[in-house]
């Protein structure tokens, strides 16, 4: 008999009246299903003509056409050269150099075209300055192929020709000159001697020129601090290398501070050699990329760094000064001044605080120590903008006074924190033209925008260093109706001459000083042997300001490191001392190293390159301290699909708020401070997908990068795109083993660097001798070996995006990445310690003991998840391993993955099926799977998906499809081209010609690749080194890619 | 891949059979042809006459013709009747000539006004000095430009001689065909013949063969109503069909014989078979890159600047070129395409600058995740480019050769060896490898040549 129970799914079920139960009853779906939301809207849906038969028939039809039209291969075209250039052999690469120099990056590169196209940024090994390409560098080729790229000169949103823009521009000049109005030429620093002249002898034309350089991130601080020590405008330059004890205040040189660049020697003076290595004390407040390789590592907020610089001051000199600081800084200071004291001319100071009296201190300390590593006689011209100029265009503008205004490669209206007056100003400008490569916030107020040479088809040449020049050359024709800045000037001073011609005779008559040209250009670099041609930097007065360079040989001046002592240090010492923050928070605005000014912002490389620090991408977002969140009420958290979540803040200074700031805990940062990037926040002619991020230069309110500022929590949430969610070692010391370099100087290695113990045959045996499977004979031909010196390694990010370039990696966008779907094949991971280092992490893993009680592992576990307020880091690079005995390939049910007597773990893509096994089974998760295809779609609207972005393809690596999995394949198709290469000439091959892409770009020479079967290669002997151990030892997988142990340089508590 | 080979070897057979008996039938007349042509040559040779003119011609050809032509300007004037017409025009005589060409150069500048009148005319381009050739040489080549030399008969011959050996070739296989046939027809007669001679027995026994057999069961309906049979044939049918369906799905994306129509009939007979031009003349980055490239039309310029015009065979176009329409015209209109691409004017002997490209239809498509190098195969390993691509020089519109499927690549790794003679960088490699395997010569194979990630990456 049927049971009589009545099942009810809730209460309400219960009562016979209740409506809502009855509604239920009558419809399955409580919401109304949006059909039209999937369907296009009702109205269209009942007047199309077709029914479901036809729909069928539809179907049916398109199948079976695209299953025939799949049988028929189709017509490929092969269309050769109507006259072949000698120099291009199709299916060969040819090398060029040629400099960067967009404002904020400097650098001597190679670019390597294919077929006439550039396709990869390569650093330039001959130059001795600027020879490494940053992660921003490395990315700049595809901002050459940016699809949101003018096309021709735009007035008033309409295109134009030149020869019109031409005659109105020559018209108002003419105008100008006549009505004594000034024509203001605003541009970044182009440290370029040739432009210098070309505006000078434009000066000299149109006489009220006024030449006003601007950075939008300003070093205007440390170059006033110069010019009034040293009498000309430019920055110390330093050689991190030579220096034994580098103290910095919030000077983050291994990004982007004066100019970047610093990070190779710095790395060299980080190897231990003959048990020496350099000491770092980092005080800052953000955690910074510095800060995180730093051996000492003391937050502190901008104002206690002035304090703490003065105190170093005074210890240092033996005076004693006021000023209040917590005790571990003042320990940290006493502690540097001693280490200072003990080699005086090896150690450095530098400072990052935009602070006249901070850097003028700086310079008076390095002075006084005799710094080996400080260089004032050939000083750094990267950097040249000059505020009070900046100011005082804008007052002249809004008092009408400038009659037509001249950009190139500025974005003001975006990167200023004035916009507004400058709008102001520019309403009362008769002609205003921007010289620039893409639409943005400034080209939408100005008369027109001329579309300019990306720096790939530009000529041009620069003066990083005194005495080192840098050349550049196109390494392609326009791609547009575009023209490079100096090219209109010429045009409009009516010199029927081109900037090549321009360049070519300043430097035959000014700095070639009788060297050859044709060598220079092939080097792209020239070092003058003797007096080098001067920029004569900005003066003091903004209104006449000139940067005059001249035909003169100013060499005079080289030997002015006089005794300038008249800049009254001790007052600027006092100035620092008395420094107090203005209440509230400490705001420190900072360069990311994946975005710097914010140029590039439309690149989406960089876009998903994930800060080496919070591993966010597709993101910028203000860094707070643990302790400052928990009284704010900001949390971050990860949600169930595991993504990261942040709250909102909102960001106010002197009245200048932004609103909807995610949030990020940041361990390390000092309490009372927050950090927030520039770069990022850029709307006008972006497409949707890289609109990310809030713009930071709103709050940079007289170009000081410290700003007091009040936080509160605003409504939302934020989801960010982290791609690494895991932040602590958990006290797994093999991962990133390291020690101190005490113990490594005095202790055996196995001490140091054991290798895991196993037990075979009830004996403790080395995990590396034990084998489940047959050995395979390596040792004839090829062996290749990656070594990653954790040492040397400063989590900078240039072989993660040439290693996108190079083997032509999907971007993926913000919402992938998300759901941990990155590409990347090659990650950066970067690890916070849970206790104040990562040994007492270590010692705390091993004491846990039990479940419960003060050491058990239940709470333990969990308290080790969480980083310290102050955390060791340790930056650690992860591709595939390329595993010996590599767990991948024996799970892949169709041997798509393979080994290869060379060492390389292969990966056929036509033969994967996509199961995914192997991802699963490795144990380094370094396989990246084809979720989607992701080009030739317009659901990924990156660059894949237009003729123009794909152009930056390597030809030599498959483009991968959708259900294919991939990963670094050791750059085969490079180590394939050398041998190649070798076997055409019919020799050996010599060590150091081997490279991966990241090797190649590593400019810290933490990267070393090469063939261990060659007794002799560099990655033969590194791999005997004591300090050698592999990723996750123990389980037997011997691979290929090997770590170098992580040496501290902490003997003090 | 094999499969798809012998699937449709019966019809080939037939359709070969059938092409046989065509060409059989042709060549026969192809033969009274030639023969009547030879005699027309014989006889203007023999009209011609002077020994000077045939001396000549070698001499024009090797020295004059990569500037002149008889009849039409090109980098330097035409010269026909040169001599007649410096005589009449320009009273100069032989003896000028003889300066002039042996020091063209030195003319220019002692000022002589005809020498420089020409000078300035052909853009200045200062004509080569020849003091290596004599007056009787020059005396030679006079007699060339004067009275042209028809081309010698000796070729001619060799068209009949390939006539008779397709005839001997093609009547053996007819026989045997022929032979086959005949032995079928007689089968089938006497099949036929049995069962009538059968049937009249019975009629004269009295059996009704109706009324016997009338009520069995058909053959089909037996059949049917075996279940196992069924199941047996059905499982074959099925087998049968999945291995021709497998062999059928396997030729898809294999393009073997794959021969389109190109913008300019571009024949690789004529220039790699007849004139004997090296493959990597044109295709010269196989040498040293993955791609063999197709050459730019700079390449085409440096020979078909003077050679103008298609001049083919002495004694015409074979019957066979005529019945696909290959006459020297026809030649000679395509090579206007070029000039027309390249944007020549054969008037002016000049570029106009505006050129077009020749949209080729590319043959050889491998796969994006394929990866091959032509320098590795060419330059290092030594290979003829026939090895992949099949006799070249014997085609007259170019097609795919070789499979060009995995397995083939794969092959021919394993059976060729590496050479590695006199090349530096196998040395270690070989004799270390050589010994592990205990071979005297490694192949590709076992030096590393089979594996996944050296063509797929």
């Amino acid at each position: 008999m049927a049971s009589n129970k009545k099942y009810w799914k809730s209460e309400a079920e219960l009562n016979p009246n209740d409506s809502i139960v009855e509604t239920l009853r009558q419809n399955e779906f409580v919401e109304e299903i949006p059909v039209d939301q999937f369907l296009g809207d009702k109205e269209t849906l009942d007047s199309s003509q077709t029914n479901r038969r036809d729909f069928l028939k539809y179907v049916g039809f398109s199948t079976a056409a695209a299953a025939m039209a799949a049988c028929e291969g189709p017509v490929v075209k092969s269309i050769p050269y109507v006259v072949q250039p000698e120099t291009i052999v199709p299916g060969v690469s040819n090398y060029y150099a040629t400099t960067i120099a967009n404002g904020f990056d400097f650098a001597s590169i190679l670019v390597k075209t294919r077929e006439g196209r550039p396709i990869k940024i390569e650093n330039n090994t001959d130059a001795k300055v600027g020879g490494n390409a940053n992660a921003r560098v490395q990315a700049s080729v595809l901002s050459l192929y940016d699809s949101t790229r003018l096309q021709g000169p735009v007035a008033n949103g309409e295109p134009v020709d030149w020869d019109a823009l031409d005659a109105t521009v020559k018209a108002q000049l003419a105008t100008a000159k006549n009505s004594g109005k000034q024509i203001a030429v605003l541009t970044p620093t182009y440290a370029s001697p040739s432009t210098e002249r070309l505006i000078s002898e434009f000066k000299e034309t149109y006489v009220n020129v006024n030449h006003v350089v601007y950075d939008a991130i300003s070093e205007d601080a440390a170059l006033t601090a110069f010019e009034n020590r040293y009498g000309q405008r430019a920055m110390a330059d330093y050689d991190f290398e030579k220096a034994e004890t580098i103290v910095s205040f919030g000077a983050d040189f291994l990004g982007d501070w004066q100019g970047g660049g610093y990070d190779s020697g710095y790395s060299k003076g980080r190897i231990p050699k003959n048990g020496k290595m350099s000491r770092h004390v980092q005080f800052e407040a953000n955690m910074s990329l510095t800060g995180a390789n730093a051996d000492k590592r003391v937050p502190l907020t901008p104002m206690q760094q002035k304090v703490a610089l003065a105190k170093l001051y005074a210890t240092l000199n033996g005076t004693s000064i006021g000023g209040e600081l917590p005790d571990y800084a003042q320990r940290a200071v006493d502690n540097a001044a001693a280490d200072i004291r003990k080699n005086t001319s090896a150690a450095v100071v530098v400072t990052g605080l935009d602070d006249v009296d901070a850097q003028s201190v700086v310079l008076a300390i390095n002075e006084m120590l005799g710094s080996k590593a400080f260089d004032t006689v050939a000083p750094r011209y990267t950097r040249q903008g000059n505020v009070d100029a900046v100011n005082q265009l804008i007052a002249d503008m809004k008092a009408g006074k400038v009659g037509v205004l001249l950009m190139d490669g500025v974005n003001p209206m975006y990167s200023l924190p004035n916009t507004a007056d400058f709008k102001e100003g520019l309403d009362k400008v008769a002609l205003s033209v921007s010289f620039t490569a893409n639409w943005n916030e400034t080209t939408e107020v100005t008369t027109y925008a001329a579309a300019s040479n990306h720096y790939l088809e530009s000529w041009g040449d620069a003066q990083f260093k005194k005495g080192y020049y840098s050349l550049a050359q196109p390494v392609i024709r326009e791609l547009f109706d575009t023209r490079q800045f100096q090219g209109a000037l010429l045009k409009w001073m009516d010199r029927g001459q081109t900037y090549y011609d321009y360049i070519k005779e300043t430097w035959n008559t000014n700095i070639l000083n009788g060297g050859s040209w044709n060598q220079a250009l092939q080097d792209g670099v020239f070092v003058s042997a003797g007096e080098a041609m001067v920029l004569e930097g900005e003066t003091a007065d903004p209104a006449i300001s000139t940067a005059v360079v001249g035909d003169k040989e100013v060499g005079s001046e080289s030997e002015e490191v006089a005794e300038t002592a008249a800049v009254p240090i001790a007052s600027a010492v006092r100035n620092l001392s008395n420094a107090t923050s203005g209440g509230g928070m400490e705001l420190t605005l900072y360069s990311k190293v994946g975005m710097g000014d914010g140029q590039q912002a439309g690149n989406p490389w960089l876009q998903e390159f994930p800060d080496p620090i919070t591993r966010v991408s597709w993101d910028n977002y203000v860094t707070v301290s643990k302790a400052d969140a928990e009284k704010l009420g900001l949390e971050n958290f990860n949600v169930a699909n595991g993504g990261l979540n942040g709250s909102y803040a909102k960001l106010t200074v002197n009245g200048v708020s932004i609103d909807k700031v995610p949030v990020i805990v940041q361990p390390g940062q000092a309490n009372g401070s927050v950090g927030l990037s520039f770069g990022y926040g850029k709307k006008v002619g972006m497409k949707s997908e890289m609109q990310t991020g809030v713009n930071a230069y709103a709050l940079y309110q007289d170009f000081n990068a410290s700003q007091t500022v009040t936080l509160e929590k605003s409504f939302g949430e934020h989801e960010f795109a982290c791609v690494q969610l895991h932040n602590t070692l958990m006290g797994r010391g093999d991962i990133i083993k390291e020690t101190t370099l005490e113990v490594f100087n005095t202790r055996n290695h196995a001490e140091w660097n054991p290798v895991p113990q196993v037990s075979l045959n009830h004996q403790e045996v080395p995990a590396t001798t034990v084998d489940l499977w047959d050995s395979f004979d390596r040792s004839i031909g090829h062996h290749f070996n990656l070594s990653i010196d954790l040492n040397a390694c400063t989590g900078c990010g240039a072989c993660v995006i040439a290693c996108h370039a190079e083997n032509n990696v999907p971007v993926v966008g913000k919402e992938e990445v998300r759901k941990s779907r990155d590409m990347h094949w090659l990650r950066i991971d970067r690890y916070y310690s849970s206790q104040d280092t990562f040994e007492e992490d270590d010692t705390k893993k091993e004491e846990l003991d039990g479940l419960w009680g003060e050491k058990g592992s239940l709470g333990g576990f969990g308290e080790m998840e969480s980083p310290s307020a102050n955390p060791q880091v340790a930056f650690q690079p992860v591709m595939c391993q390329h595993c010996n005995h590599a767990p991948c390939e024996t799970v892949c049910p169709v041997a798509a993955t393979s080994h290869s007597r060379q060492g390389q773990n292969h990966m056929a893509y036509n033969r994967c099926v996509g199961t995914r096994y192997c991802a699963n089974n490795c144990p380094y998760k370094v396989r990246r799977f084809n979720w989607f295809l992701y080009n030739n779609n317009d659901e990924f609207d990156y660059y894949m998906n237009n003729d123009l972005g794909k152009m930056v393809i390597n030809p030599d690596v498959n483009v991968r499809s959708r259900g294919v999995m991939e990963k670094c394949s050791m750059c085969i198709q490079k180590t394939q081209k050398t041998i190649l290469d070798a076997k055409r000439d019919g020799r050996s091959i010599k060590d150091g010609e081997f490279q991966t892409a990241c090797s190649a770009a590593c400019g810290s020479g933490a990267m070393v690749f090469g063939d261990v079967n060659d007794e002799d290669s560099k990655v033969a002997e590194l791999k005997k080194s004591d300090r050698m151990y592999h990723l996750l030892e123990h389980i037997g997988t011997k691979p290929n890619v090997f770590y170098h142990v992580k040496v501290r340089n902490t003997n003090e508590a | 891949m094999k499969e798809g080979k012998y699937r449709d070897q019966l019809a080939k057979v037939l359709g070969f059979s059938l092409l046989l008996i065509l060409f059989f039938s042709q060549s026969v007349i192809a033969q009274e042809d030639a023969a009547v042509e030879q005699s027309d040559i014989t006889e203007v040779t023999e009209g011609s006459g002077a020994g000077d003119a045939v001396k000549g011609k070698t001499l024009f050809n090797q020295n004059c013709a990569a500037c002149h032509a008889l009849d039409r300007k090109m980098t330097g004037p035409a010269l026909a009747n040169v001599e007649s017409r410096l005589a009449d025009d320009e009273g100069l005589d032989k003896a000028w000539l003889y300066a002039w060409i042996k020091n063209s150069p030195g003319m220019i500048k002692s000022g002589d006004a005809y020498a420089n009148k020409i000078y300035n005319e052909y853009n200045q381009a200062a004509m080569t000095a020849f003091p290596t050739l004599s007056d009787a040489d020059i005396d030679d080549i006079l007699a060339y430009t004067a009275a042209p030399v028809a081309a010698p008969a000796a070729a001619a011959t060799v068209v009949t001689d390939a006539g008779s050996d397709a005839k001997s070739s093609g009547i053996s296989n007819e026989l045997i065909l022929g032979a086959l046939a005949l032995v079928f027809a007689l089968l089938v007669f006497m099949l036929f013949s049995v069962n009538k001679t059968l049937k009249r027995v019975m009629a004269s026994n009295g059996i009704d063969v109706e009324k016997e057999f009338g009520n069995r069961t058909p053959i089909w309906k037996a059949f049917a109503k075996n279940q196992f049979l069924v199941l047996v044939t059905s499982i074959l049918l099925l087998l049968t069909a999945g291995y021709f369906a497998y062999g059928w799905m396997m030729q898809v994306g294999v393009d073997q014989g794959y021969q389109p129509i190109q913008p300019i009939h571009y024949s690789h007979k004529i220039h790699a078979g007849d004139n004997k031009i090296e493959c990597k003349y044109c295709h010269s980055s196989a040498r040293v890159s993955k791609t063999s490239g197709i050459p730019s039309l700079n390449v085409c310029m440096n020979c078909h600047k003077s050679i103008y015009e298609y001049k083919g065979n002495p004694e015409g176009p074979s019957r066979e070129d005529l019945a696909n329409g290959y006459t020297n015209e026809f030649y000679t209109g395509e090579i206007k395409k070029l000039y027309k691409a390249v944007g020549w004017d054969e008037e002016n002997q000049k570029y106009t600058g505006e050129s077009q490209p020749i949209e080729w239809i590319r043959i050889h498509n491998l796969p994006d995740f394929a990866y091959f190098n032509h320098s590795q195969h060419v330059s290092v390993a030594g290979l003829e480019c026939q090895t992949c691509h099949g006799p070249v020089e014997e085609m007259e519109i170019m097609y795919q050769y070789s499979s060009l499927t995995m397995g083939w690549c794969v092959n021919c790794h394993r059976e060729t060896n590496v050479k590695v003679e006199g090349n530096e960088y196998y040395e270690k490699i070989h004799a270390e490898l050589s010994k592990k395997y205990g071979v005297e010569n490694l192949t590709a194979a076992q030096m590393g040549g089979l594996e996944c990630g050296k063509c797929h990456y």
